[in-house]
């Protein structure tokens, strides 16, 4: 095999994709090794980079997608605004280096803490444009923040893995950094309680825009909720959020702490680690399998989204047989196929040379429809084949 | 507006179809006398009419499919229905078709308030939603201005906005899940009560789909805490090139208002004479509304109309109670109605990036001029989309294919600037033919290629959306 392929430009890069005679890993940053990855040629649009047009007063910045994200946000803090939907960094919990990019970002629909209050990356990406399987260059969506003109093809692309077209350049929605920002931590004694915290904070019309758990090393549960906006807003909503939260437990103001529940960077030793996405109250269904999965070996978890978002990790000792970590897998996966949602395996060295569904698998009616699009849009079936399986 | 020739195999075979729908369905429900299709024959967009062959009204997701398993036999073409609120004609007919109304379908089935979602039959309309969460303080936040009328089924269809959606977003951003069935009847659930679901987001290409890829019974939607409070203010300018500047400036200071609405002259005097608002005389005139508690309020409208100050307003108008605020939304909530008084309209829904907003305001009012067609601006502010109220009379002839020349003059002017053809109430057939002008042909093919995937023969909702030319070789087979 060759080395990475660098497209210069678009018409260098559709030339890429019709000319591949074999299957191509498609790379941003490379730093989302995450799904089921072949042996494959390797594409990456890291040399499609730059800032096409950002207009502050109308919100919206057009870059090529490979752009960094770093360099995107350099730019939108100098006008004092921001990708509100707070993607997150897998540098730390992968392991990987490298510069995470735009298109990495919409490929993978990568979300933060925010997404509860603002919506994930999916819902500010305007439009874009890429190349499909055949080479061919399309467009869909534009730059305007409402546009229902034909099917909406951007939230198809976003979260597609790089498995329907390789995106070249995309169109987003940025909004206002807010003014400041306060975080409380209650000091519940149980996952029941951090659910029913969590709950009743976003119950509240205070806006809250993060709602997660973090453990200490003893393995006490603080439950954080975030308010951000105007300093006297903040100072209000806080007062009121105390008021109603109180009888969770003990509160306490915290220092800025969403840069690590957003990132995970403490998780990079654990040695396995799953994503899962359920109605939030189910997650105590989740905990409740780990816990008769584990027993007294333990796992780490961090809830964030409410509770609709659930990381669970082993370190070496919680997983170090192939067999029980096997079943672990199987186990989530059978589980959220009963609640709805998703679990993915992020990251293993036990289970990734096994054969496995990295993603959770989808209902019989759902592939189908997957199977059948994904031979539109790629019918060689050479973007980032079974990526997403 | 040019429709495709009727299957006349089908329109042989009507009483078959009948009498197969009739074993499905309660014979209330399925409505085959022309005198009773007729009030099928349109939607919201009213210029346009036809009734269909029969129209069905289905009440559970069984019998739909049912419905279309029949269909999809006897290869009818089958145009889903809301309410019929639609201002594009999406819900307009062919003399061939089965509308298939969802309108019986309103139940709330599950409210959710711990994780903040409502699941609905898809029939059920867009203001009751939220007022089934009433009373837990909830509520569903797209509200299109039709919303005590227009269905859930019909929002999802057209990915419908309203004025709020600065901050809360548009229907896709809200909507959690649907049950839907295909054309071959095979029912189909995606997405729940979660934020991310598994594999590709379908979902996110269903909404906004206009009825061609499936007919949706069931929703899952995403509920939020009602706001304390919300209240206006209204900022008088005497251009609007300084009001345009004026919404920029505030979006930039980092003020993010629910809604800003934008009115022009033209529609300030008809608005002025229909609600006696007390509106100012002036060129253009903001509304903004910000959210929160007292103190927050105040705080925010002290920030907007130290911004709006500095453009040297006319006039600025703080509202301090409740009636106060009914009195500035007046106005700007009966701007449809007003005009509908005194004029037949054309209502267009063009997006442009905000900075393009004076210079498309004059390019209006110069193709007003060129046509001789009066034309009134009314329009979400904030986020570009626009709506320009074409006025003709349509008992003039030749008038209705001179406004219809003129809106397609203008949604190419909003493509030309960098923006869309519809912001939020979609293509149907009324903007079908300027597709082309937005996409190239291999951007509409790979739509199209979407459209196969769940409706190989092209059944459901055949003529909307994609020119009738680039259609054709999948609507004939």
């Amino acid at each position: 095999m060759s080395g990475t392929l660098y497209p210069i430009d678009e018409s260098d890069l559709s030339d890429a994709v019709s000319g591949a005679i074999g299957p191509l890993q498609i790379l941003g940053g490379g730093t989302r090794p995450i799904g089921r990855i072949i042996k494959a040629q390797k594409l990456s649009t890291e040399m499609l980079k730059g800032i096409v047009t950002y207009e502050p007063g109308a919100l919206t910045m057009v870059a090529k997608s490979g752009t960094p994200i770093a360099e995107i946000q350099t730019e939108l803090a100098a006008e004092n605004q921001r990708l509100a939907f707070e993607p997150m960094d897998y540098r730390g919990l992968l392991d990987t280096n490298g510069a995470p990019t735009l298109g990495g970002v919409v490929a993978a629909n990568v979300s933060g803490p925010r997404r509860i209050q603002v919506g994930a990356a999916r819902d500010f990406t305007l439009g874009l444009s890429f190349v499909d399987g055949n080479g061919q260059l399309l467009k869909n969506g534009g730059r305007v923040m409402k546009n229902v003109t034909g099917y909406d093809l951007v939230k198809l692309m976003a979260g597609s893995w790089g498995t329907l077209g390789v995106l070249s350049e995309v169109a987003l929605k940025v909004l206002p950094a807010s003014e400041t920002q306060t975080t409380l931590e209650i000091h519940v004694t149980s996952w029941e309680q951090a659910v029913g915290c969590m709950s009743a904070a976003l119950r509240t019309p205070f806006d809250v825009s993060g709602a997660a758990t973090q453990c200490d090393k003893y393995g006490k549960i603080g439950v954080l909720v975030r308010v951000e906006g105007f300093e006297a807003s903040v100072v209000y909503r806080i007062e009121q959020l105390k008021a109603k939260l109180f009888e969770f437990g003990n509160i306490t103001e915290l220092p800025d702490p969403w840069l690590e529940v957003k990132n995970l960077n403490s998780w990079k030793p654990l040695n396995t680690v799953w994503r899962i996405s359920v109605r939030p109250t189910d997650a105590l269904k989740i905990l409740e399998l780990m816990r008769l999965l584990q027993k007294d070996r333990g796992f780490q978890c961090q809830l964030d989204w409410g509770g609709g978002l659930i990381w669970i990790g082993l370190n070496v000792e919680q997983a170090n047989d192939v067999a029980s970590c096997t079943q672990v897998h199987e186990s989530l996966q059978a589980l959220v196929a009963t609640l709805g949602g998703h679990g993915n395996l992020i990251k293993s060295k036990i289970l990734s040379n096994l054969d496995i569904t990295h993603f959770q698998p989808l209902p019989r009616a759902v592939s189908i429809i997957t199977k059948t699009l994904r031979q539109k849009f790629d019918p060689r079936g050479i973007l980032n084949p079974q990526r997403m399986s | 507006m040019e429709m495709p020739q009727p299957n006349l195999e089908v329109l042989r075979k009507k009483l078959e179809i009948v009498t197969a729908l009739l074993e499905v369905l309660p014979r209330e429900a399925v409505i085959d006398n022309p005198a009773e299709t007729k009030a099928y024959e349109c939607d919201a967009l009213t210029a346009y009419r036809c009734p269909p062959m029969i129209a069905v009204l289905p009440s559970t997701t069984q019998q739909v499919s049912e419905v279309l398993k029949i269909c999809y036999h006897h290869e009818v073409p089958v145009v889903p229905r809301g309410s019929g609120t639609s201002l594009a004609g999406g819900a307009l007919p062919t003399v061939d078709s089965v509308i298939l109304g969802v309108a019986k379908m309103n139940k709330v089935l599950e409210t959710d308030y711990e994780n903040r979602v409502i699941k609905v039959q898809s029939g059920r309309t867009n203001l009751s939603v939220s007022g089934a969460v009433e009373e837990e303080n909830f509520f569903y936040a797209p509200d299109p201005s039709s919303q005590l009328a227009c269905a859930i089924a019909g929002n999802i269809a057209m990915n419908s906005g309203g004025a709020h959606c600065l901050k809360y977003g548009v229907t896709t951003n809200n909507l959690l899940g649907v049950k839907m069935v295909m054309m071959d009847g095979e029912i189909v659930e995606i997405g729940g009560s979660y934020l991310d679901s598994s594999g590709l987001d379908i979902l996110g290409v269903i909404c906004g789909s206009e009825g061609q890829l499936g007919v949706v019974t069931e929703a899952t939607l995403r509920i939020l805490p009602k706001p304390e409070g919300a209240r206006p203010v209204m900022i008088a300018f005497n251009s609007n090139e300084v009001a345009g500047t004026c919404v920029a400036d505030i979006i930039k200071a980092g003020v993010l208002p629910v809604a800003i609405e934008f009115m022009d002259r033209p529609i300030i005097e008809i608005c002025e004479k229909f609600a006696k608002a007390g509106y100012p005389e002036c060129e253009a005139l903001l509304i903004v509304e910000v959210e929160g508690s007292e103190t927050e309020i105040q705080d925010q409208m002290d920030r907007i109309s130290s911004i709006a100050k500095r453009h040297s307003p006319i006039e600025l108008r703080q509202s301090q109670s409740e009636a106060e605020s009914a009195a500035i939304w007046l106005g700007r909530k009966s701007a449809f109605g007003a005009v509908g008084q005194v004029s037949d309209y054309m209502c267009l829904d063009g997006t442009i990036p905000v900075s393009a907003l004076p210079q498309v305001l004059r390019r209006i009012e110069g193709l007003s001029k060129k046509y001789g067609l009066k034309v009134g601006n009314v329009f979400h502010a904030g986020d570009g989309n626009m709506h320009p109220l074409i006025m003709y009379d349509a008992n003039k002839d030749g008038d209705l294919a001179l406004c219809e020349a003129m809106g397609a003059e203008v949604l190419r002017l909003c493509v030309e600037v960098g923006g869309c053809l519809t912001g939020e109430h979609g293509v149907g057939i009324e903007k079908r033919d300027l597709m082309e002008d937005q996409y190239s042909l291999n951007d509409l093919e790979v739509q199209m290629s979407v459209k196969d995937v769940f409706d190989p023969k092209w059944l459901l909702n055949p003529a909307k959306v994609f020119p009738l030319s680039a259609s054709e070789n999948r609507r004939l087979g």
